[in-house]
This record gives structure tokens, sequence and C-alpha cells, in this order.
């Protein structure tokens, strides 16, 4: 199987997050990088899938230099060979139409990626790419098998879930459950070791423009103090004439 | 909780490649899985997690510098100190593990062995399939080792080995020992002992109140025959286990570094909740005081084992050096642990947190692979050439 896995390169998800002075980017001074962690579980999903199956892992990422070392992670997790689109992830679009220019020129039998980055959340790269790509997509996936040249596919709906059967290739958002937060693999030393002579290539970004533009980002007020009372009749009082909650 | 984040003030950070950064975090991220949620349970219950010797050959923590081809990661000696730093975050009972089976059990078998012993032992003790330990420890001779006793004497093919070694990491586990014993002439000799080896005992030494989840004992050999085969035919000389000890104490810099930063972390993570007249007690100048003097200590540590691994990357680190930093560092680490202690009050007895435990670890750690006395002495040689052991 050619198995493609698409790597978000995003803060720690314990990282203080802060923005420049205009509000208009994400201010990366002190900041850990790690792999998404929806895309973790893909990437792990598809190493469970090459023991099973046999084949090669490429993992795939829009973004700069920077984000290499989380390509090299993946490498020493167990991916064969990573490729870098050198361009910078301004938004889902663009990076969405990256990512198909390139699958669109090879043959993956099978698409992997996160439901979603844990930097903006925006939930709409997979989808994008399963309709630039022309392909079946299962977003929220938490079970998928393979066998032969067609698959089965679990993804959580509103109140339940709802399993497809299709041939592939597939592009696949995953998600926990897809693989167990044990399953997920720390890379050890001999991977790191091996990742180093593991191809990473880097392919000149082919859209020229993005579609839209960050006017501004803030962030949710902070938690205001705790305010203990001492009766429900002051409790209310608080709520309706203060809060004005009730 | 965030998760740990290590002090890093001059931002040494930018000094190390990705892949160091990555064999870092790679250790880190498997101590928080598999050491950090069970290791307090074990050191109060004073059992060694046996379980955790697979799981460290997996992750790839034995002999990390030692070639792929006998089952090692082929890594330099920085990813080596960067990987004992973080074992030792965790706990210096298992770091004392890795150290043992990278440092004096694989090193002196890929530094001294021969081709067979190197194939024979290396891969399984790179895997984890055998654990094992280093007898060079005596009950009589401790910072004296040429005094040992232990003594193996020819016949045929084989030596007929005796004597016995005390304070010994991993013994009552060990699946292989390297040992030091004299031969007939008095030349001290390395020699690989078997377990199932006749004659051959590994008693456990109990009631200690450190290194608590780590096994130590003795090695006690009555009349073991050993084949000739098993003996290291690369060096011989008190200077072939001393250079082993080199290599352990190079580790153990680091380690207790580790041990300092995760109490000083925890010290600084409290100050900042505590509160105490209304505020939060890292707002007290004494508390000031001592976050201050632990973060500018931890720093020239960092420096100090920074440089150390540059030196042992280019095979240029002497002994001098190595026990300034294995000295200078657990010194520190134990100072700041017992600061780190004060800050917590009377949770900081508890176990709760780490704190106590890094303290009684590192009790050890100041004793052991040279006393903190011993490594002054190697300085004060080094540097005047005037030899005050004796």
């Amino acid at each position: 199987m050619n198995l493609l896995v698409c790597i978000s390169h995003v803060p720690d998800t314990t990282a203080k997050i802060n923005f420049d002075a205009a509000g208009k980017a994400l201010d990366a001074t002190g900041v850990q990088f790690v792999i998404n962690p929806y895309d973790e579980f893909s990437l792990t999903k598809a190493l469970h899938l090459k023991e099973a199956h046999g084949g090669s892992i490429t993992v795939l990422n829009v973004g700069g230099p920077e984000t290499e070392p989380t390509l090299r992670k993946a490498l020493a997790i167990g991916a064969d060979q990573a490729i870098r689109i050198n361009a910078t992830p301004t938004d889902a679009i663009t990076v969405a139409k990256e990512l198909k220019n390139h699958i669109s020129a090879n043959t993956y039998d099978l698409i992997l990626c996160g439901q979603e980055s844990i930097d903006y959340n925006g939930q709409q790269v997979p989808a994008m790419l399963g309709a630039l790509l022309n392909l079946p997509f299962v977003n929220a996936c938490v079970d998928l098998t393979i066998d032969g040249s067609s698959a089965n596919a679990t993804g959580e709906i509103d109140g339940g879930h709802a399993t497809y059967s299709g041939s592939l290739p597939l592009v696949v958002g995953g998600k926990k459950g897809l693989v167990e937060e044990k399953d997920l693999r720390i890379p050890n030393m001999r991977g790191i070791m091996t990742a180093r002579s593991k191809p990473l290539q880097v392919l000149e970004a082919s859209e020229s423009d993005t579609a839209t533009q960050a006017i501004k980002f803030v962030k949710p007020a902070g938690k205001s103090s705790v305010k203990l009372v001492d009766s429900v009749d002051e409790l209310v009082h608080l709520l309706h004439n203060e809060a004005k909650a009730i | 909780m965030d998760a740990f984040h290590h002090p890093d003030y001059y931002q040494l950070d930018d000094l190390l490649s990705e892949e160091h950064k990555m064999v870092r975090d790679a250790t880190r991220d498997w101590i928080k899985r598999s050491v950090s949620p069970i290791i307090e349970d074990y050191a109060q219950r004073a059992a060694f997690p046996d379980h955790l010797v697979k799981e460290m050959g997996e992750i790839g923590l034995f002999g990390p510098y030692i070639s792929e081809e006998y089952g090692g990661a082929g890594l330099d000696h920085m990813s080596y100190g960067l990987m004992m730093q973080e074992v030792e975050r965790g706990d210096s009972g298992v770091r004392s593990t890795c150290s043992v089976q990278s440092s004096l059990v694989m090193f002196p078998i890929y530094a001294y062995g021969s081709e067979a012993q190197k194939r024979k032992f290396l891969p399984k003790l790179a895997t984890g399939e055998f654990l094992g330990s280093f007898g060079l420890t005596e009950p009589n001779f401790g910072s004296n080792p040429g005094g040992m006793t232990t003594n193996f004497k020819e016949d045929g093919d084989d030596v007929i080995l005796n004597g016995a070694k005390m304070w010994i990491s991993n013994a009552p586990f060990c699946d292989v020992a390297v040992v030091w014993a004299k031969n007939e002439s008095g030349r001290i000799k390395g020699i690989i002992v078997e377990r199932g080896m006749e004659g051959f005992t590994t008693p456990e030494t109990h009631n200690k109140w450190s290194l608590r989840a780590s096994a130590t004992g003795e090695l006690v050999f009555d009349n073991v025959r050993v084949p000739k085969s098993n003996i290291l035919p690369g060096r011989d000389g008190l200077g072939a286990p001393l250079s082993c000890l080199d290599s352990a104490r190079f580790g153990i810099a680091w380690g207790a570094l580790g041990a300092a930063m995760d109490c000083y972390d925890t010290a600084l993570r409290y100050s900042k909740e505590r509160i105490q007249f209304g505020k939060p007690i890292a707002g007290f100048q004494l508390q000031q005081k001592k976050l201050a003097e632990m973060i500018t200590e931890i720093t020239k540590a960092q420096l100090l084992t920074y440089r150390l691994g540059q030196l042992k990357n280019e095979g240029k680190a002497t002994t001098g050096q190595i026990s300034m930093a294995k000295r200078n560092n657990v010194e520190i680490a134990l100072k700041i642990a017992r600061e780190a202690r004060q800050m917590l009050g009377g949770m900081g007895i508890t176990g709760d947190f780490s704190i106590m435990r890094h303290m009684m670890n590192l009790e050890s750690v100041v004793t052991y692979e040279g006393t903190h006395d011993i490594h002054l002495l190697i300085t004060g040689l080094d540097i005047t050439g005037e030899n005050a052991f004796v």
C-alpha cells in the first residue's frame, strides 16, 4: 500500500499562545512545536496498516523549513519518506490545493489526515482535499479496515457513528479511536538515527495566492476570579443584578 | 498541570542539534508515559520495576553510543548525556540501571571485548534481554579499588574465580556481570560472569533509604568456573575499570542535572500557587533567593555538561574534567533538592511530589562512582601533580 499522511506542525498543546503586536500572526517565541495530535493518530494508523499489508508511508507537510524537525520526527517514528511543500500555510484552501497538486501527480492508495489541526481548528483541509481530488472522504474517522482495494471506515456523526464502505483511494480525517493514545509511538533511538538518512524532499509551492488573509486574532478574555457566596439568596441576587445571567 | 519545560536560562537549546532535541524529547516522553506514573509506588515499596528493562531496550536507552552493528544506535555522547538527564529527572534509580548497563557493562565489552564477546553479549544487552552489572567495589575496598582481593586462578581452559563485590546496582536481577579481579600475578582483569555459573550468587541489599526503585546487591563468587574466553582481552590493570567509570560519571553529571531540574520545576510551580500571608510565596524575597540560586546553579551545570559533551564527542574529555562535572552537578542537585523540599514545607516530605525521592536518591549518587571527596583529590592531583590519595 502506498500510504500518505498529511502532517501539520502545530504548537504544543500546553504552549502559551500569543500574537504579534498587530494581532495578525502567532508569536512563535518560546513555543514548542509538535506533530498535530490528530495527525499523529493517523500516522500511527498508517504504521499499523503498513505492518499488516506492507507498503510505504509518505508524510507530507505544507510549511517552511522550520517544520522539518516535525517531519524528521515522523520519519523517526516509522514513516519512510517525507515531503515538504515550501509554502506558508496561511489558509485552508491554499493548503488543500497544494496537497491536491502533489497527490494528483502521484499514486496513493490512502490519504490520511487528522480531522483538524489544533492550531486554528478549522476542520476544513481534509474535506476540501477530498473534494478537490474528487475522492470519497470520511471525517472524524474512528475506525478503518482495509481489505484489498476496498475500505470500511467509521466516522462520528451527531449522536452516533456511521460506517461506510467503498473502494480506495480514500481521504480520511482521523482522530482518537482510529488508534488509541496508548498506541502512539515514541521514536526510539535507532529510529532517530535512521531518520537521518531517510529522504526529505522539498517541493516548491505551486499556488501563488492565498484565498483569505487574517485581519486580526484576539485571545479570549482571561477568567475572572471565583467569588464565594454564603447563601442561595445572595447567589440569585448576584446572578440577577450583577452578572445579569438570570 | 502544564507539561514540563526544562529550564534553559542561557538558551542552550540553540546549541543543540534537532537530533539532540529529538533524543531528549523522546526520552522525556517515555519517562512521562512509563516511569513518572509508577515510580513513586515502586520507590515506596522498595521494588525494582523490572518490566521497564525491556522498554528501556526498545526505546534505545542502553548503549546508545555503541555502533549499530552491535545493537546500539550509533548516537553521540551528547545524546547519551541528554538521555541520562531526562531519565534521572524521572528517577536516579532508573538512571542508575541505564548507566550501569550502558557505561559499565556494554562499554567495557565494546571497548575491550573480543569480537565473539561483543557478538554474544552486546545485542542482548542493547535490547534489555540481558541485564548487566559491574563488579569493582568490595566490602573493604571502595575508594581504593586497586586493593581488591577478588581473584582468579587458571585451570585449563577456565579460571576459578573467588571473592565478593558489594553495592552493585542491578546485581539481584543481572544476567551477566563484568567483574574485575586479580590474576595470579596480581594484575586486574575484566571477566564476564554469567547467571547460572555454579558458585555465583547475587544476594540483595535490603533496607536502603536511597535508590529504592533500583535493585542493589552483592556478587559472590565461590570457586566459580569461568571459561577463559570470558576474560576481556583488550585491556587490563586498574585503568580499565576506571575508564568505564569515566563513561558512567559523564552520564551521572547529566543525570544529576535532570534531578535538579525536576526539583526546581516543582518548587517554582508550587511557589506560584501556594498562598501565604495573602500572596503566592514566590513573591517573598527568601523564596526568590532560593529559586534564583537554583536556576543560577542549574545554568552553570548545564554549561559544564554541554561543554563536556562536546569534549567527549571529540575524544578529548579527561578524567579530571569528568570528575569535576560529576562532583559539581551532584552537589548542586543535592542542595537544590534540599532547598526545594523546604519550599514545599510539609508537602515536600510526601510522596505526592518527587523532591524527597530525588533528595534521598542523590545521597547515593554523591557517594557512588567516586565519592564527593575522592573527586576533589582527582582534581587536586590533576592540577598539582601531587597524589594526595595515600
